[in-house]
């Protein structure tokens, strides 16, 4: 090929590209716009005085524009009428507090089994492995009722019984176990994934130097699992806390255990007369997985990768 | 304020009894099981390890799902053996006809909008030169709940009766090109294309993301070569790009097609299921804790597993020959 000729093609590839690049840029920020303002518009609203509310849409505020914050101190402290008499708060708090051990007990938990079945080895490890990760063909819609007839009233066979009933429904346990239950086959799968590639002589070497299993799964383990621990980790929390039907299910809709995201899903219900409640409510709901995800983007991305299968 | 603290300090102590309890309890018998030497080592090993886990999993998905399958040929409240009336139900009831031709809707749109969607997003990310703040803003969605994009949908499709201001988008926009706008969400079957779009809008960050990383890994030199024979644009599309991203392609959209076959919370939030809205995964829900029907709610997740399975399967066998030769 001469050179002109190559000189030629690579100036035609430059302008296509040129070309496509600038159409691309176009198209690429037209869909961002548009995909940025149903967000943008509830976060307008959420600032807007009442009356403003219901008397104009949100672009109007950048022609007459009235701040206040009066919609989030309503929200949150409850002064805002009797569909929130209590503020939003103790859902959030609620969910802090349903969110923290449901991702800390399967993560370790799994990182357990994950290690047993990869470097444990016994007959039938494989075999497990694949019956667990077969698991997740389970719709958690099989699990809901069973669950609940257990933790309320124990488990019989005949009028012997097996479990004694739990008594755990309508407490945070009760929303901590089928949670951690949820959560294993995809977390085991994951981490058996990751746990198993991790390098032979440095277990043997341990073993050798007289470790036993839980030293090197403290010591070893652990520490070099850290990546895919903390990709698991943020998928299961973004699943938790956004989570509506397991809520629903084992959380009463009440201020002592129920979640935010239940509340506001609740909130949906009576709009109308809590317009302004909604906006506020709904952007403390999704403040904390905005900022975990504006934060750890590079994790968050790699935990939706591991966990797409969910 | 202070009861505010009297109340939620309890709470934190809960998590913090919740956690030390569950770590102690671990740290005892990973000690006294530390102690075990010999050939008892690798048994006991294994049980502490592994028994947890495979306890929760027989008590959680096991034993319930056998149970589901057992209740969905009882009555309502479990009492007596009614053979396969509720399937029968589900096969001739004219509202559940409704709710599965609603879900297979949902099924067909919204993977191919989302897949499709996302391909064309990231193959025009892909020529842009600063693509990262797009990118963060389109995948920005996937961390709001489905409860909290409908919420913000909520403002786009707000009707107010004609005469009053309205303060939907939708409407707004309607009325600035002279239409009338209506009731959007009660308008059926309208209203089911509106909440697929709410899908649509959480969803297609995800599929954007996955693949753009594939079409990332396509070899430039491959690229090259074919542009220099002359290739561009859809041709170097269709002859090079997608053959080589085809296969996250597809695991992408059967990933699509298990979420909205399993859709439950944007149903749950903008309409209950009202309206000529409901899914499988929502009639579900509403007829085992709203009406109470405990079989007809086991036979309905019994369909949505028969259906859920042969796409996990086929998807997870793709994923897996996907890691097996990269």
């Amino acid at each position: 090929m001469s050179a002109t000729k190559v000189a030629k093609i690579a100036t035609h590839n430059e302008g296509r590209k040129l070309f496509s690049s600038r159409t691309a840029t176009i198209v690429v920020w037209t869909i961002t716009v548009l995909w940025t303002i149903p967000t943008f518009g509830l976060l307008v609203s959420s600032i807007r005085p009442k009356q403003d509310i219901f008397g104009s849409g949100w672009w109007n505020f950048f022609l007459h524009p009235h701040f206040t914050l009066s919609n989030y101190h309503a929200v949150l402290f409850g002064t805002g009428g009797s569909s929130l008499s209590g503020g939003i708060l103790p859902y959030l708090m609620n969910s802090i507090v349903i969110t923290i051990p449901a991702v800390v007990f399967p993560v370790v938990i799994a990182t357990m089994a994950a290690y047993s079945l990869a470097w444990v080895r016994f007959k039938g490890s494989d075999f497990l492995f694949y019956a667990i990760f077969a698991l997740q063909i389970v719709p958690i819609q099989m699990s809901l009722v069973p669950l609940l007839q257990l933790f309320t009233g124990g488990a019989h066979i005949g009028s012997m019984t097996i479990i004694p009933k739990l008594g755990i429904a309508g407490k945070f346990a009760g929303i901590w176990l089928p949670h951690t239950m949820f959560a294993l086959p995809l977390a085991i799968y994951l981490l058996h994934n990751f746990i198993s590639a991790l390098p032979k002589d440095l277990m043997e070497a341990a073993y050798v130097d007289g470790a036993n299993h839980f030293v090197v799964f403290r010591r070893i383990v652990l520490p070099l699992a850290t990546p895919a621990i903390a990709a698991f980790s943020i998928f299961q929390f973004l699943w938790v806390w956004n989570d509506l039907l397991v809520a629903l299910t084992f959380a009463s809709g009440t201020e002592e255990v129920a979640p935010i995201n239940v509340k506001l899903a609740s909130l949906v219900g009576q709009w109308g007369s809590s317009w302004e409640v909604l906006c506020a409510g709904a952007f403390v709901t999704i403040a904390l997985p905005l900022v975990v995800f504006f934060s750890l983007q590079r994790y968050f991305v790699r935990g939706l990768l591991a966990g797409s299968v969910k | 304020m202070n009861s505010f603290l009297s109340v939620n300090l309890p709470k934190f102590g809960q998590i913090l009894s919740a956690l030390a309890i569950f770590f102690a309890i671990l740290a005892v018998i990973f000690y006294i099981a530390g102690k075990a030497n010999g050939r008892k080592t690798k048994p006991i090993a294994t049980l502490v390890l592994l028994g947890p886990a495979l306890v929760l999993l027989f008590a959680g998905l096991v034993v319930p799902a056998f149970q589901t399958i057992f209740f969905s040929f009882k009555d309502a409240n479990s009492v007596k053996f009614i053979g396969l009336e509720n399937y029968t139900w589900i096969l001739h009831d004219p509202n559940i006809h409704q709710v599965l031709i609603n879900t297979a809707l949902w099924i067909v749109i919204t993977p191919f909008a989302t897949t499709g969607l996302g391909l064309l997003l990231a193959i025009f990310l892909d020529r842009m030169k600063r693509e990262s703040i797009p990118k963060s803003l389109l995948f920005m969605p996937m961390a709001i709940s489905f409860v909290g994009a409908s919420v913000i949908w909520q403002f786009v499709y707000n009707f107010a009766i004609p005469k009053q201001p309205q303060t939907g988008l939708l409407s707004a926009i309607v009325r600035r090109f002279g239409f009338t706008p209506s009731n959007w969400i009660l308008t059926h079957p309208l209203n089911n294309f509106l909440l697929m779009i709410i899908f649509v809008w959480v969803e297609t960050g995800f599929a954007m993301v996955i693949l753009s990383a594939a079409i990332k890994a396509v070899p430039a030199d491959i690229v090259e070569a074919s542009a220099l024979d002359g290739a561009a644009g859809w041709k170097l599309f269709r002859s090079i790009t997608f053959p080589m991203v085809r296969s996250t392609f597809i695991v992408v959209l059967a990933t699509m097609v298990v979420t909205s076959l399993k859709l439950f919370d944007i149903v749950r939030t903008m309409t209950g299921g009202n309206f000529g809205t409901s899914v499988i995964a929502n009639e579900m829900y509403s007829q085992v804790f709203v009406r109470f029907d405990q079989g007809r709610g086991s036979a309905l997740a019994v369909v949505l597993f028969i259906f859920v399975t042969p796409i996990l399967v086929f998807n997870i066998r793709n994923i897996r020959r996907e890691r097996s030769i990269a």
